[in-house]
């Protein structure tokens, strides 16, 4: 019987013919903790009876909410976890290394075919490495931490295929807009997402893990890429592993499939407060903005960045606009570094801080007040996300945003 | 026992801001829940009250902060249109209970609901409503009081590698 990607992932964990709908308890090939869902986590395994986690090697821990801490509740709950990861005898990355799901991919700490659970949302990102990941809660990660394995519902999968060549100045964070504009915030609830055709063929890993990061946008369990040549040479450099094919079945059965053809894409822009509330630019062009975010697990990447100072060239930010740009890691903040991007934009009058969630998540800084608004590349622009719950914050990609940065008001890029 | 009544697509930032994520006790972040888009919440909300909300509550972040919110505010059991996924998974595992009711609209805010788990069905103002049933292995659970009793009962777990 024809298999779906994800169908398939499921039935090689449990060596036997496992169907979308089936209830089975899988084994993890890896799971990740930061320090907002962590805490939590540990205490649970405690709770649980937990004394040493199932595998070590196994657990990715890192600190990216609130670094450096910014409160002592925040410095507290990083030391409780460096406790835990000495006596557990687990790699602490710590604070040093940047924004979890970026830190995982660039480490190759996922691969086709793995089932992955992180405590966080946006863990559906490493299906752009072809993996089955998932964000859980912390109590189910504690029994992760205690047993290696989750109980899963094998989702069923909807299909989105695009086809065409993105216009200049577009590109894959446009395009999962317009995907999650047409899906809805609810539209993927409980299913995986696989993102196929040729667009998403010759799209670059960067790209990749931009669309795979907002499918939990949609409600998904999980978006995820058909690995090939480009998945398997990015992880080439990066572990030990033997390319395999890992792909749908012809003739697998969807729960939906919709088409898309990027060559038709405008900038697209979610307006407040939910993200499938989406525009082409043209719609709000003009819309005054108090701060701009560039950075985030969705578009704090190398790629990400260029694409925000081809925009800006020479050029200068508006005055009356705060630009903050967050680099998603350390290595990214090098590559941006050598290839002078960072002098650009703090010479165009950005504020560059070291890599970390940063406004994204509305907790650490650059909080917005009554009435402010925020045009963000992050992933989220619900009521209050950025700080106060009458600010406002609309979502778009790099260049966009740099092009808005630079007049003080939302722009179309391809005007600048 | 009142209903709390909310809509559509209720996100995790709006049960529970980021900036309270450094919180863990269900009581101290009960004061916060809603905080900015329904502060009576915090103040008003009593042992036994009961959410009703639209499609897709619980979505966005995967913060197990928000159901400890509402836990912690008293709240034992939502009703809803839909949950979106992974609230609704960690509503289950800290002890709340998630009832899926296509008709949850027609409930009004402050209205009593009472609940027949066992025929299926939720009954306010003199009106019966279905609910979906409670998939089976997720019932083990609920009766355990959550995913850490359920767990603390496990010597070891039967993998699917393990089962047939």
């Amino acid at each position: 019987m024809a298999s779906t990607l994800v169908e398939k992932i499921f039935s090689r964990k449990c060596a036997r013919d496992v169907r979308a709908g089936d209830v089975v308890m899988a084994p993890v090939d890896m799971a990740m903790i930061h320090d907002i869902t962590g805490p939590l986590a540990v205490q649970k395994f405690q709770e649980m009876g937990g004394k040493t986690v199932f595998d070590p090697g196994k657990i990715v821990l890192l600190f990216d909410h609130q670094v450096p801490a910014d409160s002592l509740s925040a410095a507290s709950n990083h030391v409780f976890l460096r406790k835990f990861a000495r006596e557990q005898n687990i790699e602490n990355l710590d604070g040093r290394e940047g924004i979890c799901h970026q830190v995982v991919m660039e480490r190759g700490r996922a691969a086709p075919g793995e089932i992955i659970v992180g405590a966080d949302s946006h863990t559906c990102m490493y299906g752009a490495a072809g993996a089955f990941a998932t964000g859980i809660g912390s109590t189910d990660m504690g029994f992760v931490l205690k047993f290696g394995v989750l109980y899963f519902r094998v989702p069923e999968t909807i299909r989105v295929t695009v086809g065409g060549r993105f216009p200049g100045r577009v590109g894959p964070k446009d395009l999962i807009l317009e995907i999650a504009g047409k899906i809805g915030a609810d539209g993927a609830t409980y299913q995986a997402i696989e993102f196929t055709g040729e667009t998403f063929r010759t799209m670059d890993m960067p790209g990749r893990m931009t669309c795979c990061n907002m499918a939990v946008e949609m409600g998904a369990k999980a978006g995820i890429v058909p690995p090939d040549e480009i998945t398997w040479s990015y992880l080439a450099s990066r572990r030990d592993i033997a390319p395999f094919s890992l792909a749908s079945d012809d003739n697998a059965s969807f729960s939906m499939e919709y088409s898309f053809d990027a060559s038709r894409l405008s900038p697209r822009v979610a307006v407040p407060h939910n993200v499938d509330q989406v525009v082409d630019v043209a719609k709000v062009a003009g819309t005054h903005i108090d701060q701009v975010f560039i950075g985030s697990c969705t578009n704090g990447r190398f790629e990400d960045l260029k694409e925000a100072a081809d925009v800006l060239k020479d050029g200068t930010f508006h005055p009356g606009v705060r630009v903050i740009i967050i680099p998603s890691s350390r290595t990214e903040y090098l590559k941006a570094l050598k290839a002078g991007l960072i002098e650009r934009f703090v010479s165009a009058g950005a504020l560059v801080e070291a890599p970390c969630c940063g406004p994204c998540m509305g907790g650490a800084f650059g909080l917005l007040a009554p009435g402010e608004v925020s045009l963000s590349t992050s992933n989220r622009n619900f009521r209050g996300r950025q700080g106060s719950t009458d600010a406002f914050v609309y979502l778009c990609s790099p260049a966009t945003a740099a092009a808005s940065a630079m007049k003080g008001e939302i722009t179309d890029p391809r005007e600048v | 026992m009142r209903v709390w009544k909310f809509g559509d697509n209720i996100d995790t930032d709006a049960i529970i801001p980021g900036r309270y994520l450094v919180i863990y006790d269900p009581w101290a972040l009960a004061t916060h829940a809603f905080e900015g888009t329904r502060d009576e919440f915090a103040q008003n909300a009593r042992e036994g009250d009961i959410i009703v909300a639209g499609k897709n509550f619980g979505c966005g972040s995967s913060r197990e902060h928000a159901p400890l919110a509402l836990l912690g505010a008293g709240i034992r059991v939502i009703i809803a249109r839909s949950f979106a996924r992974i609230f609704y998974r960690n509503a289950i595992n800290v002890g709340i209970l998630p009832l899926v009711c296509p008709e949850a609209g027609s409930i009004e805010d402050g209205a009593v609901v009472t609940i027949n788990l066992d025929a299926g069905f939720i009954e306010s103002g003199g009106r019966k409503m279905p609910i979906e049933p409670v998939p089976p292995f997720l019932k083990e659970i609920i009766d355990a009081g959550g995913l850490v009793g359920y767990a603390r009962k496990l010597e070891k777990v039967k993998t699917c590698t393990e089962s047939q």
